[in-house]
């Protein structure tokens, strides 16, 4: 089999799109992960166990379960429950929540390094509890995180093409149904992995840039 | 000096604290005036900083009463009786209160000037504009106006509790506590520290409590001295009495000690 350069050419428009979703997928469920990792993370750290405890439990189980049947559960089975999501939507929250059980990791040891001098100053000052956490804990504990949460969401990229498992027409699955319907599988399949090696270079090389940025406070 | 039979600000009944097995204080009960100048000591251990700690609600109580300004610490009024305190009332109890750590505990994301205007536009509304006037008063007292711009790493230890001064003052509290405030410093910023506590001292009347090491210092500063010893009250009096006659024979060699250690008394 030869390496074809117009057909390479005739299906590149069509893997773009692909690109596209992929890149708004991963975008996408980066936030959800980021919101629900906190969310998590700050849950966790509540002194009443009846709180504590039950999500504790619910971010183990989910970090404990592959994310492909996860995402068959929100596609194909919550529908069962009366809930229907678009593909798209279904991907985003698999994606968020499966990388919201990581990203709370992060979250906590970023927040166990804020020193306990902070949280007993902010009390001294009189500041409400919320005041302390958006104005005294976060601002300490988030820029350190930076480069360990962007490593997440590299990670949560090179897993995009499972959302091809629940119809959503990201690269991957525009790959194979071009692949499927042409018999040709070189061509697609070869330049899924090099958008796949290029997106993730020019992440690495962002990441690198917010190691330096972020990597160290004060 | 404060009027012997007013009000007391601080009133400890016999309050109690654990940690795990260990008793830090037992029965403990004393009373502050106001204004007085009150300097606790004892060996480490003692339970002297729980005390500060309790009385900033960083900590809580086992057992016991506490009253501010006649209102109770830990408990509040509730159907005719007493429950415990929630966030709301140790919020409003917190306002007469102020503290100054042993480690300063700056905000280090923040300037020296937003350090010291934080908690006043947090938590009193006061607004920028007014909270920065009122933020640059206290840092010339306390010598600093010139850091007001610069980062908390930026200073040496003596400058960082300075600046952790002002913020404290910034909410005007009636009653400051200083934890061992001196005892993170290399000796030769020790000074310009306790020159700011005895400005505090001449120029406002405020209540203070102070936690401190420096036997020199409690000495000349105090209206009244507590040694503590395994959580209760050893001995009290006057600077004078304790140091130079001291009748218990625990703070007798616990004097000893410490002037053995190099310690000005």
């Amino acid at each position: 089999m030869e390496w074809d350069w117009a057909f390479v050419i005739q299906i590149l428009p069509t893997l773009l799109q692909g690109v596209k979703i992929t890149i708004l997928a991963t975008l996408l469920g980066s936030i959800v992960a980021a919101v629900v990792g906190l969310v998590i993370a700050i849950v966790r750290r509540s002194k009443n166990r009846l709180v504590s405890m039950p999500m504790g439990f619910v971010a183990e189980f989910i970090r404990g379960t592959p994310l492909l049947v996860q995402l068959y559960f929100i596609f194909y089975v919550l529908p069962d429950l009366g809930l229907t999501l678009s593909p798209l939507v279904a991907g985003v929250i698999g994606l968020g929540l499966h990388y919201g059980t990581y990203t709370a990791e992060v979250y906590r040891a970023g927040i166990e390094n804020v020193a306990r001098g902070q949280w007993e100053a902010a009390k001294a000052c009189n500041l409400t509890p919320f005041q302390t956490w958006t104005r005294i804990i976060l601002p300490q504990a988030l820029p350190p995180m930076i480069p360990a949460l962007a490593n997440y969401f590299i990670a949560m990229f090179k897993e995009t093409p499972l959302l091809s498992a629940i119809t959503v027409l990201e690269l991957m699955n525009q790959a194979r149904s071009i692949a499927n319907y042409n018999y040709r599988y070189i061509e697609p399949i070869t330049l899924v992995g090099a958008f796949f090696l290029v997106i993730s270079l020019i992440s690495v090389i962002g990441l690198r840039w917010l190691e330096r940025r972020y990597g160290r406070i004060g | 000096m404060a009027p012997a039979n007013a009000a007391p600000t601080i009133e400890i009944n016999g309050i109690s604290k654990s940690f795990g097995s260990f008793k830090v204080l037992d029965e403990l009960s004393f009373k502050v005036a106001p204004r007085e100048k009150l300097a606790l000591i004892g060996p480490s251990g003692s339970g002297k900083t729980t005390i500060l700690r309790i009385l900033m609600t960083l900590e809580g109580i086992d057992s016991g009463d506490i009253l501010i300004e006649g209102d109770n610490l830990y408990r509040m009024p509730a159907n005719g009786g007493l429950r415990p305190a929630n966030e709301q009332h140790l919020h409003k109890m917190r306002t007469k209160i102020g503290m100054v750590f042993q480690l300063f505990n700056l905000f280090p994301h923040k300037s020296v000037i937003d350090n010291v205007t934080l908690a006043p536009m947090l938590t009193k509304g006061v607004r920028q504009a007014e909270a920065e006037r009122h933020a640059m008063e206290l840092l010339e007292m306390v010598g600093l106006a010139d850091k007001a711009k610069a980062m908390p790493a930026q200073l040496s230890g003596g400058q960082k509790q300075r600046v952790a001064i002002a913020r404290a003052l910034a909410l005007s509290p009636k009653i400051m506590l200083f934890d061992e405030v001196t005892s993170a410093l290399d000796p030769e910023l020790v000074e310009e520290v306790l020159n700011v506590l005895w400005r505090l001292c001449a120029e406002t009347d405020m209540t203070m409590l102070l936690v401190t090491h420096e036997m020199g210092f409690a000495h000349d500063f105090a209206d009244r001295i507590l040694f503590f010893d395994r959580g209760r009250i050893v001995e009290e009096g006057k600077p004078e009495e304790i140091f130079r006659h001291p009748k218990q024979e625990r703070t007798q060699t616990f004097l000893k000690k410490i002037i053995a250690a190099g310690h000005r008394v």
